[in-house]
């Protein structure tokens, strides 16, 4: 970027009366920085975080306003750290939240809910959340080429919103990733990287490349604008709630960014007095191949020791997660629990949450869900509480994962009997006994 | 003994804004002392007041993570390859 340009963009940000972001600050040491694309402290390496004037957003924003605003995650845009009104909106954002009725009962639960970003638009991943709003940034930024590091969902949508919004695009993968991930990719044209090796080498390559190409990385560089589009997942949750906040809360941990940010939406919008303050429980989930910040919390120790990752939950699998060490604090400030479980029980919520819930989602979710069972099991969830499960991504992208785990097709002539041969053959007397034990 | 170190940009500062420089050390503790020798002031940048490298910061010779290996105490050979990377990254 030109200091010509850059000067120009403070200024615009200077002028603009809706902008409510105001500064970058160190999640270590509280040193300020200019809204430049930076990500990392210059003192203390540490992340950095978008500051707001929550004064100016309670003067204009209302419960009303934000209904009146567009049916994405852009009716939030004074929380969201963009100067412009020429946002990229690409219907991204309110998702359905399902009032579960069968997974509930399955598990004991009576206030369950499932907040289904399997559907959101346009690559059925949360990632459309984050990368909206890193893309509309870029674009304030003067970047003409984006890219990130991805294990998958994340290069979908940095791929097709940068379609949308014409902006050029390279985006690195690990080169063992799902074929739907790929192909989900690569539908849109961008330059793709499949890097011989996993993520976090993946990742690491993107911080060199990004100290030599000028690029706007939406995970990189880009990551303090990018992040905070999560913070939608809880304000969504809030209003879908009738503008109240769930008491307990389970989503998945990667790099522990989206499990961080919903709790700072929740606690925004309390601090503007859109909700009434409470203490959200946040549980959070990980692969037991790779659960950095499940193992340091059970184990009580303060220091995520990174691990290599080995489980089919791709889209989670960070071994050497950013906010691994804010996850663990937060998981123990808000009395909630940080859960691993196997990729066996990983497959078996992908399952429970289809054939309860009528959603398919993927790895991640069968991770959440997993949790979610093994934490109601445990007595770690209050029946009555109001739950949320975050499920973040779609099984369709993700079908190696439970192929040769479900059932097949049965095969039949075009004729009558043997549609009645067959349908009698499927009722089996175990078949019965499952039907009579779920109902 | 001479180890390439790829240097960050927020710690080029210390480097006349060079990328890659060479320094010396049997082991990462000692070429990190040996940087601060050449670059004063960048040992306090990579470690924290106890002196071990920041948590936000991976040290990583020919591309593996010294917490993989034996640490800061970790062997280095003529012609390894050491890169000081910013943690803060991805998801």
């Amino acid at each position: 970027m030109t200091q010509a340009l850059e000067t120009q963009l403070n200024t615009q940000i200077k002028n603009s009366t809706s902008a409510t972001f105001t500064k970058l600050v160190s999640k270590e040491g509280g040193f300020e920085y200019d809204l430049d694309p930076i990500n990392i402290c210059e003192n203390t390496f540490a992340p950095l975080e978008v500051a707001y004037d929550y004064d100016k957003i309670r003067a204009t924003v209302t419960r009303e306003t934000i209904e009146a605003g567009p049916n994405s995650i852009w009716r939030y845009r004074p929380f969201l750290p963009v100067a412009t009104d020429n946002v990229i909106d690409v219907g991204t954002g309110m998702t359905p939240l399902v009032k579960s009725t069968r997974l509930a009962r399955r598990l004991g639960l009576k206030n369950l809910y499932i907040k289904n970003d399997a559907v959101n638009m346009p690559t059925l991943s949360f990632k459309d959340r984050v990368v909206s709003v890193a893309l509309t940034r870029a674009r304030e930024f003067g970047f003409s080429t984006v890219s990130c590091a991805s294990t998958g969902n994340l290069a979908n949508s940095t791929a097709a919103i940068a379609s949308h919004a014409g902006l050029e695009c390279c985006v690195f993968i690990p080169a063992d990733l799902e074929a739907g991930k790929v192909l989900g990719t690569l539908i849109y044209n961008p330059i793709v990287m499949a890097v011989k090796g996993n993520y976090d080498q993946v990742n690491r390559l993107c911080s060199e490349v990004a100290n030599t190409h000028g690029w706007g990385f939406v995970n990189i560089n880009l990551r303090p604008y990018y992040s905070e589009g999560s913070k939608t997942l809880a304000y969504e949750v809030a209003e879908q709630l009738g503008w109240q906040l769930p008491d307990h809360i389970v989503a998945p941990i990667a790099s522990g960014s989206l499990y961080t940010k919903i709790h700072k939406g929740f606690k925004e919008f309390a601090k503007v007095g859109l909700v009434e303050d409470k203490d959200v429980r946040c549980s959070g989930a990980q692969a037991e191949g790779c659960s950095p910040v499940a193992q340091a919390f059970k184990e009580g120790r303060d220091f995520v020791a990174p691990v290599k990752p080995n489980t089919i939950a791709k889209s989670i699998a960070i071994g050497n997660p950013a906010d691994g060490v804010y996850a663990l604090e937060q998981a123990r400030k808000t009395n909630g629990h940080i859960e691993s479980v196997t990729d066996a029980e990983i497959i078996e919520g992908i399952k429970l949450l289809a054939e309860t819930e009528g959603i398919f989602t993927e790895t991640a979710g069968g991770t959440t869900i997993a949790v979610l069972k093994k934490l109601a099991e445990e007595g770690k969830i209050d029946p009555d509480e109001t739950t949320v499960a975050y499920i973040t991504g779609n099984g369709l992208k993700t079908q190696e994962a439970v192929q040769g785990y479900i059932g097949e097709p049965l095969a039949i002539d075009p004729k009558l009997d043997s549609f009645e041969r067959a349908w009698d053959r499927a009722q089996t007397l175990e078949r019965l006994d499952w039907q009579q034990v779920l109902v | 003994m001479a180890i390439k170190v790829l240097v960050p940009t927020p710690l080029q500062k210390f480097t006349n804004n060079q990328a890659t420089i060479e320094a010396t050390g049997g082991n990462v503790q000692e070429l990190i002392d040996s940087l601060e020798s050449a670059c004063p002031g960048i040992k306090d940048r990579i470690c924290d007041e106890s002196g071990k490298p920041r948590r936000f910061l991976n040290l990583y010779v020919n591309s593996e993570d010294i917490r993989f290996l034996e640490g800061v105490d970790t062997q280095l050979n003529d012609g390894d390859e050491v890169s000081i990377v910013p943690a803060v990254a991805g998801g």
